[in-house]
């Protein structure tokens, strides 16, 4: 392998096809969200705009989305929040049955979603609790809540702990080291635990199908409309929050680079 | 131990009886301490004696088994880190990363709500001759930059106690000299009481009024620099501050001034009684290298004058200013000796036949031997 | 990403953690109240539905009561034992092949790409990329991509690589293709995660021992990457083993292609048998912890645990 161009140059161009062949159907579906197709989206019958300009037409898709986004965005408070105080309390305090909190936390991501979901479901059957917007928010706000506390641990862990020593020496109660020093630098933590659990909540299809009862999300509404053929306008809104997605990750990515390179340079 | 000076200032530190045991293990063993106020005091001794633990505990970021802190005569044992007006030069600085160079030394002046919060912060920017990097953040500093600025944050607060763990350890040799010159002369400048940990004996020698050596978890001996390297008075305090060679024997017999000490191969050393911390039983005879001479062949006893005969050098090193012998006397072990190269050449060679000499009255007798360094000290 | 930190083993000791009691239950108790009241009192109401029986005075699908019906293991089980076969088959080979396609992608990213950043920050980009957009859609796309109108199976029957009655969709190569596919990257990213840590002196040192590179890579690079490489095949096999999307017959599985999963969500959603689906349930998760546990200990990374 050394010194060949041959070899040398097949990883690459492994790399390169196997990066292409993941972007395949995220091409298709961009394309097909600009389908004159009405209803059943599945052969090519045209270019059109209107998809993208009416949007809501296809009845039920917007409330799906709209409801997604209002899941993603309290499931993810509220499992920044939990999660968070328990990533602290793991990693800076020793106490009786540290490890089994640890496994406790690690088991849901060791759960197949199928099982968390009807697990969830069948313990809302025989509380009687009807199946809607609080019994998803409530199945969201816990598969996620593991993924945040392994994040923001992670990032607890490597926090110096003399930096938060040095603001106790400098007059600062535990009250202010924790707002002024503590939390301040666990803000990259929180909001990537925080990005994380939005995307987990907003993809989520499999335990949202067993809680949601009437309730359609985005991924409900297409895993449904799949029988008959998912409308063009759900590829429209997958294509926007996709770009946004990138868009935003790409910007982030610069920036960072940006403020290395100044900081290296300033030094 | 050193004199408790009862001053009036109101800023010196007291430990009476400090003891603070780790699951499995004792760090800090029944520790008095006495720091005056305006001292520069250096804790010196190699890494896990104790010596951090007894600065963590100063500072209140860790609470003593036993014993009592008094600051100025106030009991402040339970009194919590950010209520103590002491503060602390981390080993690795722990500048707050997300705020500005300002912002970290602005920080306890804002915590305590001091007025002039702005201007404090600012002047001992200027101290330490970093006004001009004021906005940026501490990840764009150097590392003798940010050591200044940890420096700086500390001592705005003008705390009765100022406690520096091992603040040069990580800056380079060329760097970490700057700094002791600097450090000294700032501590002239303000002059707060400072509390220096370290492992470095140079730097402690350098910078400090009073040096306690710790070994163990307990203070092995304290006082000012030259003396304390002059007159050590155990194995590990001749050995940790500088380079000693020590010979074990017995006392055999003793006068008014000096005691005769037998070591093995039938040679008797003297040591003035006044420079020997035990008078009779183990007594160890030490020496500095630089103290000593070395003579080709057999040298007669004289009474003012320790001879050991019949070494062969087995290392020569010549170094410039100065060469360095080393000679292995057998049963003694090995004797090294440095010779300054006032003549034109080195006078002996290797393999030869030497004796090594020294005055009496440079001689030091210890209370323990080499052995019980590396062991158990603290046991007699 | 929480892949770096489900990777990450080293826990660094910075503190000695000190007990503080009135605190910690304060941050403790509002996560662990929920752990217990959403995560393990469902599983126990599972395995208590897994023992119920039919309710003797109502004629209605879906009502039962409480009971200790152990029969429902025996029948359910020797009823359903082929898609649990099909189920782990199926998530092994898909594991097997994500890790296949996904270790270059994450050797090139991770070391290979070290000197541009820029192509690292690119590629790590794609690599993501299908995060962000509805796995769904996704699996639809291949559907239609793979149809019997599909340019794929046309150009294969038209070249008499696939016969004129034969089909992509709806067969196990296509459920497999489906899992893999949704799958590289959860195994990409810890592996790159592991690799990009590696210090590459490591290998200099390798290859001045003497080592070959094929060597060096089977003695050096893969051992140190196995934390990567157990994570990532733990993100894979766990939710492909129990995935019912892949294999459901509007996406592209058919009759004969059904997982657990399938069953499941039809025994619970539409013939409301909530004994039988609670004891596929409680099978598949007991399956899983005993494979998963077996897998750790033998790749020697149990602190993932």
């Amino acid at each position: 392998m050394k010194g060949s161009i041959f070899g040398r140059a097949l990883l690459p161009i492994y790399t390169i096809l196997a990066l292409l062949f993941l972007l395949i159907p995220i091409v298709y579906t961009f394309i097909f969200s600009f389908n004159d197709a009405f209803k059943t989206n599945i052969q090519w019958q045209g270019f059109t705009w209107h998809n993208w300009t009416n949007v809501c037409d296809a009845q039920g898709v917007c409330e799906a989305f709209g409801n997604s986004i209002i899941v993603g965005v309290v499931a993810t408070l509220a499992a920044t929040a939990l999660g968070t105080a328990l990533a602290i309390a793991l990693v800076r305090y020793k106490f009786r049955g540290r490890n089994i909190v640890s496994l406790l936390i690690f088991l849901p991501m060791a759960t197949p979603e199928v099982v968390l979901g009807a697990g969830l479901a069948a313990q809302f059957f025989s509380l009687g609790t009807p199946k809607g917007m609080l019994t998803v928010i409530i199945a969201h706000t816990l598969f996620c809540l593991s993924f945040v506390v392994v994040t923001v641990k992670a990032r607890v862990a490597s926090l110096d702990a003399s930096i938060e020593e040095a603001g106790r020496d400098l007059y600062a109660s535990p009250g202010q080291v924790f707002w002024r020093i503590t939390f301040p630098l666990l803000i990259p933590g929180i909001a990537a635990a925080a990005l994380l659990s939005f995307a987990l909540s907003f993809d989520d299809f499999i335990i949202t199908y067993f809680n949601s009862g009437s309730m359609q999300t985005f991924p409900t509404f297409i895993y449904i409309s799949a029988v008959r053929g998912v409308p063009p306008e759900a590829n429209v809104i997958a294509s926007a929050v996709f770009v946004l997605a990138i868009v935003g990750v790409t910007i982030s990515q610069v920036v960072s680079s940006v403020r290395r390179r100044r900081l290296a340079a300033s030094r | 131990m050193a004199e408790v000076s009862l001053s009036s200032s109101g800023t010196e530190l007291t430990l009476q009886g400090i003891r603070k045991e780790f699951p499995g293990f004792v760090a800090v063993d029944n520790l008095d301490l006495t720091i005056r106020a305006g001292e520069f005091f250096a804790l010196l001794g190699p890494s896990g004696c104790g010596k951090t633990t007894t600065l963590r505990m100063i500072a209140g970021l860790e609470d003593p088994s036993a014993g009592k802190i008094l600051l100025g005569g106030v009991d402040i044992t339970d009194t919590k880190a950010y209520k103590r007006p002491v503060n602390t030069v981390f080993q690795s600085y722990a500048l707050f990363p997300h705020l500005t160079i300002f912002e970290n030394v602005a920080f306890g002046l804002r915590r305590r709500k001091v007025s002039n919060a702005k201007e404090l912060a600012l002047a001992a920017l200027d101290l330490v001759q970093l006004a001009h990097v004021a906005d940026r953040r501490p990840a764009q500093l150097s590392g003798g930059q940010q050591q200044r600025v940890a420096l700086a944050r500390a001592i705005v607060n003008r705390p009765a106690l100022l406690l520096l763990d091992e603040p040069l350890g990580a800056l380079d040799l060329k760097l970490r000299r700057e700094m002791q010159v600097e450090l000294k002369k700032i501590q002239a400048d303000v002059g707060l009481t400072f509390l220096h940990v370290t492992h470095d004996q140079e730097e402690a020698m350098t910078m400090a009024d009073t040096v306690a050596v710790m070994n163990n978890g307990h203070i092995e001996q304290m006082g000012a620099p030259e003396s304390m390297y002059d007159l050590p008075e155990t194995a590990f305090v001749a050995d940790f501050l500088g380079q000693s060679n020590v010979f074990r024997g017995m006392a055999s017999s003793a006068n008014a001034s000096t005691i005769e000490v037998a070591i093995p191969g039938g040679t008797t050393l003297r040591v003035p009684v006044a420079r020997a911390s035990a008078h009779s039983g183990d007594v160890s005879v030490g020496v500095r290298p630089e103290k000593m001479s070395i003579h080709a062949g057999a040298v007669a006893p004289q009474t003012d004058t320790n001879v050991i005969s019949g070494g062969r050098v087995t290392d020569v090193s010549f170094t410039g200013v100065s060469s360095q012998y080393s000679i292995d006397f057998g049963p003694l072990g090995n004797v090294v000796v440095f010779e300054q190269n006032l003549k034109a050449l080195p006078t002996v060679d290797l393999g030869d036949v030497v004796s090594v000499s020294w005055k009496v009255e440079r001689g030091f007798g210890l209370r323990d031997h080499r052995a019980a360094v590396i062991d158990e000290a603290s046991e007699l | 990403m929480a892949f770096a930190a489900f990777a990450d083993t080293s826990e660094k000791k910075s503190a000695e953690p000190v007990k503080k009691s009135r605190v910690v239950i304060l941050m403790l108790l509002p996560g662990l109240a929920y752990l217990l009241l959403f995560f393990l009192a469902p599983l126990v109401s599972l395995i208590l539905t897994s023992f119920m029986a039919p309710d003797p005075n109502s004629m209605d699908m879906g009502q039962f009561v409480y009971s200790f019906q152990w029969q429902n293991y025996v029948t359910v089980i020797s009823e359903n034992w082929s898609f649990f076969v099909r189920s782990f088959g199926f998530a092994i080979l898909a594991t097997v092949i994500a890790l296949i396609v996904s270790y270059p992608i994450a050797y090139f990213i991770g070391v290979y790409a070290r000197p541009w950043p820029a192509i690292q920050a690119f590629a790590l980009i794609l690599v993501i990329a299908p995060f962000f957009i509805s796995f769904l859609l996704r699996t639809l796309a291949w559907k239609q991509l793979l149809g019997d109108d599909g340019w794929v199976v046309t150009t294969l029957k038209s070249a008499s690589l696939l016969p004129a009655d034969g089909h992509i969709t709806g067969t196990a190569f296509s459920v497999v293709f489906g899992l893999t596919y949704n799958f590289i990257p959860f195994m990409v990213l810890p592996i790159y995660t592991s690799l990009e840590r590696l210090d590459m002196r490591l290998l200099e040192a390798g290859r001045d021992l003497y080592a070959s590179p094929s060597t060096t890579f089977w003695k050096v690079t893969l051992p140190l990457s196995m934390p990567g490489v157990v994570a990532g095949t733990l993100l894979t096999f766990i939710p492909a083993s129990g995935d019912f999307v892949n294999a459901s017959s509007s996406f592209l599985g058919g009759p004969g292609t059904q997982m657990v999963g399938n069953q499941i969500a039809s025994n619970f959603l539409k013939i409301l048998d909530y004994p039988a689906a609670s004891v596929l349930s409680v099978v598949l998760m007991a399956v899983i912890m005993v494979i998963v546990s077996v897998y750790v200990r033998r790749a020697g990374t149990e602190e993932l645990l």
